[in-house]
Parts: structure tokens; sequence; C-alpha cells
């Protein structure tokens, strides 16, 4: 066990490495930032004081030692959008909106993908498993932003049940505010989650131990309900290990559909007014979460199936 | 199927026998998705200027007096604007019917240059092993720990907003399931007998790749691309919705939502989110049911990618 978490955390750090190198690389070949920030009538003494600045005038893997102690001592740089804020600053004030709403939605999403996915199993070629197909082939083709728009055209404003956008205050208003866009944000691998659900617990239906228990005469109920879905337990985990990437590409869109201010949206805003420093930061940020979080995916689905860690 | 039992002497006797059996054939192909995909995408995005032509408005024409029609069957919507107009008087019609052609050029454009950078290190990989193959498959690691979205973000930060930003991004998304397929097939195929014989012939490293390996692993990559349209179409309409992806005012089907947004949270114009989320929906519908049909026919094997 010991052995494969040194191992695999060391593959993490390879990539957390390779990212920043990745970043970095794009965007000092993107041309000159001094150029990019300077007024057109800016004179070679600015220009040259901007450089000295940003430490543009010296050599190349210094500037990227320089990149990557900044980024490890949460120095993300300065936003030009939000004039005396900084990146860091201004992502960890929008880092809690995001982290709820992540939750809020994964949970709504295991809380429906696992029933759903476990009736179409335990009743196959019924009514309720072709009515399940039906659903996660229509939720892999559906836009999720549409689907979101679509949910503020008829329960927000048709039906007027929740707000349009932004995330309120206090913990009713909040809460309030949090449901649609947690609905959404849950919907988005609903699809998948069904698929996964429905067959682990296919796989599980036709075990050994399940055939016994049917032999001895155990209750079809019990079989389901003791047998099946304690084994089934680590869907979830598989779940939001595959789900995770998802969960980050879809608080972006949420965020956006819903103008509910997380990081996400912080992104888009950025990069709607050329504030690329914050972008930058945005991606760094989101790519060592998700580098940090499937870390631990790993390690706890190691501790919970022995089996994987042999491999 | 339930249908076999439906196809032979159950026919009631008045229906002509071999209409019944070519319904029969037909129904083993998938004429619904095909349906739909000739109608929606298909004709489109190859006619669309004609068709906008003889009918409709240009799609990059904004008549501000006609601004916010309804559709058709709406009290005040007319003819001339079959599915309504946008807020500044942009057909809506006109421009789904170009957002096909959008869609297809940039779905065609990614998967055909992400297929073959991906393709071309796959057999890399999966021949000469080693050090090839480590460098390449930690690259898909990396690759798999930056979302779509923040790839985008990147890149429209760096080489700024427009066509090939979104192909480019999209290629980087596609080629690491080409690499990881074809690598997989190639380290299975290369140790079987034709391959050692044609080492024996002399041919080189390069002919051995392209004229024995590669035409093994067609087949899956028809099947892979098919079941990719779909999901690029998804992609690219997620991009041009954030603002990262196609840009205006091409009419693109995530632009066109984006722009019905906030009309509708004002309880107005629902029409102009509407339609285009339909033609999205349908299309990547179809073209998953015709790319799910297709691996069942031709490589079974790739179910579960």
């Amino acid at each position: 066990m010991q052995r494969y978490i040194i191992i695999r955390g060391f593959h993490a750090i390879i990539t957390l490495f390779a990212i920043s190198l990745l970043i970095f690389a794009l965007t000092r070949a993107s041309g000159d930032p001094a150029s990019v920030l300077l007024p057109e009538e800016a004179t070679m003494e600015d220009y040259e004081r901007l450089e000295a600045y940003w430490g543009l005038d010296k050599p190349l893997h210094v500037q990227y030692a320089v990149y990557v102690g900044n980024i490890l001592t949460g120095n993300l740089g300065e936003s030009i959008k939000w004039p005396g804020k900084s990146a860091g600053e201004l992502i960890l004030q929008r880092l809690p909106a995001t982290a709820k709403l992540t939750v809020v939605a994964f949970t709504v999403s295991v809380l429906l993908a696992l029933p759903l996915g476990i009736l179409s199993a335990v009743k196959k070629d019924s009514i309720w498993d072709a009515g399940g197909k039906a659903f996660a082939l229509l939720g892999q083709a559906v836009p999720n932003f549409w689907l979101a728009i679509m949910m503020i055209w008829v329960l927000a404003v048709d039906w007027n049940l929740f707000p349009t956008s932004g995330s309120g205050e206090g913990f009713v208003d909040g809460t309030h505010h949090l449901i649609l866009p947690a609905i959404a944000l849950g919907a988005f691998g609903l699809a998948a989650g069904m698929r996964l659900s429905r067959s682990a617990m296919l796989d599980v239906l036709d075990s050994e131990y399940v055939k016994l228990a049917r032999i001895k005469g155990v209750p079809e109920r019990k079989i389901i309900w003791k047998h099946c879905l304690r084994n089934a337990a680590l869907v979830p985990i598989t779940y939001f290990g595959l789900q995770f990437a998802g969960l980050i590409t879809g608080s972006v869109i949420t965020e956006t559909v819903f103008a509910y201010p997380g990081v996400g949206l912080l992104a888009i805003e950025a990069i709607r007014s050329r504030d690329y420093q914050v972008v930058q930061s945005v991606v760094v940020v989101f790519a060592f979460i998700y580098v940090f979080v499937s870390l631990l995916v790993d390690i706890l689905y190691a501790y919970l199936d022995p089996r994987i860690r042999l491999t | 199927m339930a249908l076999n039992g439906f196809i032979p002497q159950s026919a009631p006797t008045f229906v002509n026998g071999r209409f019944i059996r070519a319904w029969g054939t037909a129904r083993r192909y998938p004429l619904v998705p095909l349906a739909i995909l000739i109608f929606v995408l298909a004709i489109p995005g190859i006619f669309a200027t004609q068709i906008t032509d003889t009918w409709l408005q240009d799609p990059l024409e904004g008549r501000l007096t006609e601004r916010l029609t309804p559709p058709v069957w709406q009290e005040g919507g007319t003819w001339e604007h079959p599915l309504g107009t946008d807020k500044v008087g942009y057909d809506v019609a006109s421009r789904i019917i170009h957002g096909a052609r959008v869609s297809l050029i940039v779905a065609g454009l990614s998967i055909l240059s992400g297929g073959l950078v991906g393709t071309a290190l796959g057999l890399i990989a999966g021949y000469f092993g080693g050090w090839w193959d480590h460098v390449i498959m930690r690259l898909v690691d990396i690759k798999l720990s930056i979302q779509s979205v923040l790839l985008a973000l990147v890149l429209v930060s760096v080489m700024g907003p427009g066509f090939h930003t979104v192909i480019i991004v999209i290629a980087l998304v596609l080629w690491v399931r080409y690499a990881r397929l074809v690598r997989g097939e190639v380290l299975a195929l290369k140790n079987q007998d034709f391959v050692a014989k044609a080492k024996v012939a002399g041919a080189s490293n390069f002919r051995i790749m392209s004229r024995h390996l590669f035409p093994n692993v067609v087949n899956t990559l028809i099947v892979l691309a098919t079941l990719e349209v779909g999901q690029v179409i998804l992609l690219e309409a997620g991009l041009s919705f954030l603002g990262v992806g196609i840009p205006r005012p091409t009419p693109a089907w995530g632009l066109m939502v984006a722009d019905g947004r906030n009309l509708i949270a004002a309880g107005n114009g629902w029409w102009i989110s509407l339609f285009p989320g339909l033609a999205i929906l349908m299309t990547v519908l179809s073209m998953n049911l015709l790319g799910d049909w297709l691996r069942d026919r031709l490589d079974p094997k790739l179910r579960n990618v």
C-alpha cells in the first residue's frame, strides 16, 4: 500500500511539473507579454522597465524557476480587470462558492444515478430498464448549457420558483439560489452514472454468492438490499473519479449560465476582458486540484479494493 | 429483436409481401437517425447558402425593425422568419442552417487532425515501445489532467479566439483516444506472423506501420471517429457558448443559445435559445445512434470505449 501511494504520488508530481511547464511554454510562446500590456505610444524605456519588472529580461529557465516558485508560494500575479487584487486573492475568494456548488451537485447526481441505475439492473429488460436506457441516450446528447437555460425558462421565469441568477445572501436565500445550478450541474454526468451503477449492479447480480443466496432460498428483496448493495458501494467512488473532470468543466458552464459567482465564472469574466493572468491562474489552480483529487481517489480506491494495488 | 418475429408469416395477407420484406431489411439500418442527420446536418450543411438565398434572410443580416419576431405559429410571427428573429434581427432559421455548416466543418477538421496525430503517435508508441511508449503515454496522462474547457481558456488567452483555435483545442482533446486505442491494437498485432515476415522481407519500419499495421486498425478508427462526431459538436457548442469557441457573429449553434440566455431570464424570446439547442440535441443523438450501430456492425470490441 505504501509503495502504491509513493509511486502514485510520484506520478502526480511529474504531471504537475509537466502541466506547469506546458502552460509556461504556451504563455511565453504567444509573443511578448510586455507589448500586449503597453499602450502603443510607450517608449523603449517603458518597455525595458516593464520587462525588468516582470523578469522578462532573464533567461527562460530562470523565468520558469521564478514562475514555479511563484505558484508554490501562492503568488499568481496581478489582475488587470480588478486592479489592486491578485489572481490568487480573487480565486480564493470565489473558491468556496464553487466548492459548495460542486459538492451539492455531485450529491444530487449520486442520489439520482444510483437508485435509477439499480432499478434498471434489478428490473432488467422491463419498461424501467428501457426508460432508463432512453434517458441515458438523451442525457448523452443534450447540451447541458441549453438544458440549464431551459430550466431557467420553465422553472425560474414561467413558474417563478427560483431566482434566475446570482448566489444570494444568508443561508435560506443562498440555498434557494443554489438549487437550480446544482440540479443543472448534477445532470451533467447523470447518464454516465446511471449506466455505471446499472452495469456494476448487473455484475453483482450475476456473481456466485448471489446465485448461492438464491439457491438457499433467501428472499429476493434481502438479496438486493443485503448482498448486492454493499458490494456496489464502490460505485460512487468510481463515479466520482470519472466525473470529477466533468464537474470542473460543468462548473464553468453552470456558473456562466446562472451568473453564479464561482471560480468558473471568474475565468470567463477574465477572458472576456482579456485578463489573461487571472485566466491562466484559474487553469493552474484547477489542474492542481484535479491532480490532487484524482490522487486521493486512487488511494482511497486502492484502500477499499486491495486488488488494485497489485497491478 | 422483437422485430424478427414480426417480419415473416404473421404479416397480414393484404399487405404486399415484397414491401414487408423491404421494410424488414430497412429496419435493420438506423433509418430515423440517418433521416434526421440528412435533414438537420447534411443538407443544411452542404446547401446552406442556396437554401437561405432562396427562402430566408442572410444569416449575417440584422434587421433591427424586425427584431424579436416570434416563430410563425405564434401571434405576430410571419413566414418570412419561420423560427423568429433574435434581438438584433438575425433570422434564427437561417442561422441554424448555416450553423450546421459550421458544426460540420469544425467536426470534420478537428477529428481529421486529432485522428491523424493520435493515430501516428499510437502507431509509434505501440510499434517501437520502450522510451517512445513511455513518453507518449505520459503525454496522454498529462493531457487527461487538463480538461477541455481549461485547455480552451489557455489557448484562447494565448492565441486569441477564432476558428483555428477551436479546431486546435478539439484536436488536442481528441488525439488521446486515438493514440491509446491504436497503441493497444498495435501491441496485439505486432507479434503476429505477418509483421515478422514483412521484417524478414526487408520492409522498413515506416512501411510496416503504414502498409501492414495501419490497415488493420482502419475499422476501429472509422467507428471511433463516428462515435466522436456527436461529442465534438457538443464540445464546440459548449466552447462557443462560453465565448471561447467560434467568434461572433459567425452563426454557430452554441453562440445562438448563448444569445438567448439573457432574454429568457428576462421572460422574452424563448425561441432564440430553444431551436438551436434542439438542433444540437437531434444531431448529437442521431450521430450517437449511428455510431453505436456502426460499432456493433464493424467493431463490437469497442463496446466499452
